[in-house]
């Protein structure tokens, strides 16, 4: 055992240096980040007559995938941070759908009310408020009792939006969604290009944050509180604050993803509060591996196309191919594919040595 | 000098068990207090019941004058009290760098400092939790309470099951906490003859009461006493 010398104590200094250091960005980072870039290029290929595939008629699907894995996000945020399991993730997804729609179907032509900018925000404060007002039910029980509590609450704001006809439009959905041109400049077009940048540059700027958050003491807090709840009370850590924050935090998140669809595809449903959003979207984050972030961004990209793909084979029956690679994951895979992916970085590592 | 710590008539338990019968102590500011006692006889209760672990049955914690009992375990450490529990604890998850600053709270305690008390724990700061010896994890339990910058430091035998040259290294930090930083603290541990060199005052409990309270000095010369309240617990030692 050697004394402490000089240079293994410099790069901790402060705790800020020391955070700033486990914050750097990984290639893989850049590998992310760098293909969705890559992704919304492809767009300007026929222009500049090269024939790439697929990818330009798939526009609107990749926004979609963004936005699906924001969700996805805001539930990592919670289940692989802080340990918090949610059902009812949809309800907050549902909420700002419906503000930024309704702000944009009722602002048309009142130019800040229907900026869809200011209707994100709209949206991410409404549901924000909501799963404030929500987050105390989050508090008390176990695991088991937090799904049913979500999930009740999911169940609520569904059949809201289902009676309250004259706002919502009911089963019909909310039509005419027409927001002003992004700072009044870039209107969203039918082919979705315009929607896709919007939705890469404000997916990208949650998740910055996002990261931010958890690669800083707070972030440890909430993961001393996902190891042991009880013990991290007692060494120091304000549980009851940090979970209302972080689950108040996920619903205002979710709440962007959601006005963010109801903006880029110009239309609100019940189908986007429905209960079937919540679960996707926790698979997603399963299937990509939680506490990553990136967990629900991979598992949203896997888990759309892989929809997209069996559904084209096999209309009826691609939910049974979903849930055989549900299980294939679960029983085989530690952490999703994320964890599938690190393992094999490090396999290839020690191959290396 | 005004007491730091001031317990009265404290009943804890849990659930409908009751283990602490009517306890009462005092420690002022500044100064050790070695916790001893058979096992079972309620150490780790009083312990777990100053933070809040517990189910609080009757009487009361001053801590600084204010009354305790009522206040969640976080708002008790945010107070200043410092936990070593005896599990350790350690959050397996997070790296020996992110144990520390995931409840640093601002003072004299920064992770320069913590590291220089821990040299070991500066080796192995981009270790996870998982990763660390069992002597690696209580060192890090005892600097994760001190990164809390608390004014009462609970340890709960801080030495139990560590290999010998471990607990030299650790009791010379303590030493250097205690006497040295002047960190007030309640020290349990089974072996008296380690830890009443290291303390002021003593307690002995048995059955969840209170059966010697004095100098540790007083009791480290007074053999009979000794071997009369805490028997086996000295002959092998660690």
């Amino acid at each position: 055992m050697s004394a402490v010398t000089s240079e293994n104590l410099r790069p901790i200094g402060t705790p800020s240096e020391q955070l700033v250091a486990a914050a750097r960005w990984r290639w893989f980072e850049f590998l992310f980040w760098g293909i969705a870039i890559l992704c919304g290029l492809s767009m300007f290929a026929p222009m500049l007559g090269f024939n790439v595939p697929i990818i330009p008629s798939k526009m609107m699907l990749m926004s979609e995938i963004l936005i699906l894995g924001l969700l996805a996000l805001s539930i990592d945020l919670c289940l692989g941070y802080a340990g918090l399991v949610t059902l009812g993730q949809g309800a907050f997804f549902g909420i700002g759908a419906y503000t930024a729609g309704l702000l944009a179907k009722h602002g048309a032509g009142v130019a800040p009310l229907s900026d869809p900018i200011l209707g994100l925000l709209a949206a991410g404060l409404v549901a924000g408020f909501v799963g404030f007002a929500t987050s105390f039910l989050v508090l008390r029980g176990s695991d088991l009792t937090r799904l049913m509590v979500t999930l009740g609450v999911a169940l609520i704001v569904e059949e809201l939006v289902n009676k309250l006809k004259d706002i919502t439009g009911g089963s019909d959905g909310l039509q005419g969604v027409m927001s002003s041109p992004i700072l009044g400049i870039w209107e969203f077009d039918l082919f979705g290009k315009t929607a896709f940048w919007y939705t890469l540059i404000v997916v990208f700027v949650c998740f910055w944050f996002c990261r931010r958050l958890v690669n800083s003491s707070y972030g440890y807090s909430l993961r001393a509180i996902k190891g042991n709840a009880l013990r991290a009370r007692a060494i120091g850590v304000p549980v009851n604050a940090r979970l209302i924050q972080v689950y108040t935090l996920a619903a205002a998140i979710a709440g962007i993803a959601g006005g963010l669809l109801a903006q880029t595809t110009q239309f609100a449903s019940p189908d986007m509060v429905a209960f079937h959003r919540s679960a996707d979207s926790l698979l997603m984050v399963i299937f990509g591996g939680a506490g990553y972030l990136y967990g629900g961004l991979i598992g949203s990209v896997v888990f759309r196309i892989m929809q997209d793909f069996l559904s084209n084979i096999t209309p009826q029956y691609w939910l049974f191919w979903v849930g055989v690679v549900l299980v294939l994951l679960v029983l085989f895979v530690r952490n999703g594919i994320i964890g599938l992916l690190s393992a094999a970085v490090s396999r290839s590592k020690g191959a290396g040595k | 000098m005004a007491d730091l710590l001031k317990v009265e008539g404290l009943r804890a338990g849990y659930g409908e068990a009751l283990v602490l019968n009517g306890i009462s102590l005092r420690l002022e500011a500044g100064r050790a207090m070695a916790l001893l006692g058979r096992n079972g006889t309620g150490k780790t209760t009083l312990i777990n019941t100053i933070v809040g672990a517990t189910r609080w049955r009757g009487g009361s914690i001053l801590f600084d004058g204010n009354e305790m009992t009522r206040l969640r375990s976080d708002q008790r450490a945010h107070r200043g009290i410092g936990w070593v529990p005896q599990e350790r604890n350690i959050f397996k998850s997070l790296t020996v760098d992110e144990n520390l600053t995931a409840i640093m709270r601002p003072g004299p305690w920064n992770l320069k400092r913590l590291y220089e008390m821990f040299p070991r724990l500066a080796e192995r700061r981009r270790n996870m939790g998982n990763q660390l010896s069992g002597g690696e994890q209580q060192m890090l339990a005892v600097a994760r309470a001190l990164a809390l910058n608390p004014r009462l430091l609970l340890l709960d035998e801080p030495l139990e099951g560590l290999a010998p040259i471990i607990v030299d290294e650790l009791l010379a930090a303590l030493r250097k906490i205690i006497r040295e930083e002047q960190m007030a603290a309640i020290v349990v541990e089974q072996s008296a003859k380690k830890i009443l060199p290291l303390t002021d005052s003593v307690v002995i409990l048995e059955r969840g009461a209170v059966v010697y309270d004095g100098e540790s000095e007083a009791l480290a010369q007074d053999a009979d006493t000794m071997s009369r309240l805490l028997g086996v617990a000295e002959r092998g030692g660690h």
